[in-house]
């Protein structure tokens, strides 16, 4: 579905991407795991649009993307739910889904879709007239994915979802993950440092070091691996 | 005597001595100018020690009643869940439609009048704050809603008025023909100044766009063959009244009402325009850049269109103040403008229309009206714009967003009250 060739991404005179390549197939959900500052985030900036690559390739759907700008490539269907939550603090519950499906004009398929995202978080379905800077973290982190969820994505690009939550919020938002990409056949790239977490619900995965690429296997054998368990599984 | 009292009793004298200690303060502080009077043809000095005294004697109480509205304030804010009886009033008055519809009859009605009960000079001061209400909602675009700092609004303002002026001069042009075209070339030069400035935020933005408005203003002072220089350009026709012959005092009459009129559909517009997908995007521009993007939301046309629009409205009053004075010069067109349309949207209330309003209100007329203070009028005006600031920081009115109000209650952790956003 999506396939990254090469990839080079620099700020400023800081090489963050040191020729990224992977695949994303169709359906599944594969992660990214790594420590902090390996380029995990920036590979997301990168596919986005948010921080375009210098150097390299991305292929959307056979379409080149990596010269479009952000807006161009949601409108692809490549959602980016950014790292650390950022919904709109001073607009509702309500509202901040209503900015997800900005682009989209159809009145009764945003409906159905605010139905089946407060059915998914029945939590927000409390809160919808709440202001988004009063909810909790993991309200906020349910929020943002909801939010994603709104312009019927193909691809949908999490950011660290469990950043800062609970563990028993951790479990019910990668369920919810797990859930989404059963039920609509979202392909789903997920960056996580909760490795463990990620490996279990992930059909692939990719382990990222300064920049490069060190790993790539199912997740199921990531999860065994010597290596991974050494590096980021703290056994 | 009750153990409550004895804290209380110890914080009053502590406050007392602390407004003791302001009063010598500043009895110091105004010592040399107050006390000392320098007599140069006798070459003495005299000592009017009896000014140090009332010095002393009027901060004591002043400051004493400043720490109390201080410490109101703090409680106020502490104890945020109960509603202060203004925003009480206007839950009301919003809640009942017959108190807003017979409020907004009585007001409408005033403001038609308004010409033919008072005089012609009134009528000329409530036309400039009528112009100041358009500025401030056309700037409250850009800062209110889009957040973005502009200083140099006055150079769109200068541009609509030097457009019609020159349009005026130069080909006859009147005054109906040239407000579009005003307005539009305002725009463009809205673009012109958004395109540069569209990575800029914060302070950075703020300095470049406080050097856009200085180079319009220079550009007008010294490129003599356009503008004529320093001493502007003289003669331009009022508005005309299908072709009829006018008095000057009719002028005015005619004047309030074409503002009158622009007012109202300034007002229209900015209230849709909040409510639509672009105001919408807007506001999410102004919380988050990045989540903004990745709503798939266009961050340079959404930016633009901020600049664009605040622009045109700056465009269409230039045009109105050119018609107004029939005379214009670079030097009504200075940094002080943009303060003032600034100050306007911040007092009044950032992104609330009828803030805006409020504030322009208070800004253009307090001034005017303050003339029988003659040389203390702007002191007092400087007073009131602190003493808003420190006691009302969202400004006069605030924007109204939806409110919910948290109760706490047995097992079910708050019950959300939703009362409508209202323009």
């Amino acid at each position: 579905m999506l396939k990254v060739k090469n990839l080079h991404t620099y700020y400023g005179g800081i090489h963050a991407l040191k020729s990224v390549s992977f695949d994303l197939p169709e359906g599944e959900i594969i992660t990214l795991i790594g420590a902090n500052g390996a380029g995990k985030s920036t590979t997301l900036m990168s596919i986005s649009g948010i921080v375009p690559p210098r150097y390299g390739e991305i292929i959307f759907l056979g379409t080149p993307i990596h010269q479009l700008s952000p807006d161009r490539i949601f409108a692809l269907g490549i959602v980016q739910v950014p790292e650390g939550r950022r919904i709109f603090p001073q607009l509702t519950v309500r509202e901040n889904l209503d900015m997800g499906a900005y682009l989209r004009t159809d009145r009764k398929g945003i409906a159905q879709d605010i139905d089946y995202i407060f059915n998914l978080f029945p939590r927000l379905a409390e809160r919808r007239h709440q202001l988004g800077g009063t909810l909790s973290g993991g309200e906020q982190q349910m929020l943002a994915i909801s939010r994603g969820l709104m312009s019927r994505p193909k691809l949908l690009l999490l950011d660290e979802p469990s950043l800062g939550l609970a563990p028993v919020l951790v479990q019910l938002i990668f369920a919810t993950i797990e859930k989404i990409n059963r039920e609509n056949k979202t392909t789903i790239f997920l960056v996580e440092q909760n490795a463990n977490m990620a490996l279990r619900i992930a059909h692939r995965g990719y382990v990222m070091e300064s920049g490069v690429i060190t790993l790539e296997d199912t997740a199921a054998n990531l999860l065994k691996s010597e290596k991974v368990k050494q590096a980021y599984l703290g056994l | 005597m009750n153990t409550q009292s004895i804290p209380f009793i110890r914080r009053a004298v502590s406050e007392i001595g602390r407004s003791l200690l302001v009063s010598c303060w500043f009895m110091f502080l105004t010592f040399p100018i107050m006390v000392i009077k320098v007599n140069p043809l006798e070459r003495t000095i005299d000592w009017q020690w009896m000014r140090l005294v009332w010095i002393g004697l009027a901060v004591f109480p002043l400051s004493l009643v400043w720490r109390w509205l201080m410490m109101r304030k703090e409680q106020g804010s502490a104890k945020d869940g109960e509603d202060s009886w203004q925003k009480r009033l206007g839950e009301r008055i919003r809640a009942d439609r017959k108190i807003s519809a017979a409020i907004l009859a009585l007001l409408a009605a005033f403001v038609v009048a308004f010409p033919f009960i008072f005089s012609s000079y009134q009528t000329q001061i409530m036309i400039s704050a009528l112009m100041y209400v358009m500025l401030g909602l056309g700037l409250n675009i850009v800062v209110g809603l889009a957040g973005l700092l502009d200083l140099g609004y006055v150079a769109f303002y200068a541009v609509g008025a030097y457009s019609y002026a020159l349009l005026n001069h130069h080909f006859g042009l009147g005054f109906w023909s040239a407000l579009p075209i005003g307005a539009g070339l305002a725009t463009i030069f809205g673009i012109l100044l958004g395109f540069p400035v569209l990575r800029l935020r914060g302070d950075y933005l703020a300095i470049v766009t406080l050097g856009f408005g200085e180079i319009i203003r220079l550009v007008l002072e010294n490129w003599n063959a356009f503008s004529q220089g320093p001493s502007g350009i003289a003669g331009i026709s009022r508005p005309g009244f299908f072709g009829i012959e006018l008095s000057l005092s009719q002028h005015t009459v005619f004047l309030y009402f074409i503002v009158l009129a622009l007012v109202a559909f300034t007002i229209l517009v900015v209230s849709r325009l909040r409510n639509s997908r672009i105001g919408r995007a807007w506001i999410a521009l102004r919380e988050d850049e990045i989540a903004c993007q990745a709503m798939g939301i266009d961050k340079t046309k959404t930016k633009l269109t901020a600049f664009a629009l605040g622009a045109t409205w700056a465009g269409f009053v230039g045009c109105i103040f050119a018609a107004k004075t029939t005379f214009i010069n670079p030097a009504s067109f200075t940094f002080m403008e943009s303060a003032i349309i600034l100050s306007i949207v911040v007092l009044g209330g950032m992104g609330s229309i009828i803030g805006v309003i409020v504030g322009a209100l208070v800004l253009i007329l307090l001034p005017e009206y303050l003339r029988a203070f003659s040389e203390y009028r702007m002191l007092v005006f400087g007073a009131s714009m602190v003493l808003i600031m420190v006691f009302r920081p969202q400004g006069i009115i605030t924007g109204v967003r939806r409110h919910y109000r948290f109760r706490q209650k047995e097992g079910t952790e708050e019950q959300g009250e939703r009362d409508a956003a209202s323009a």
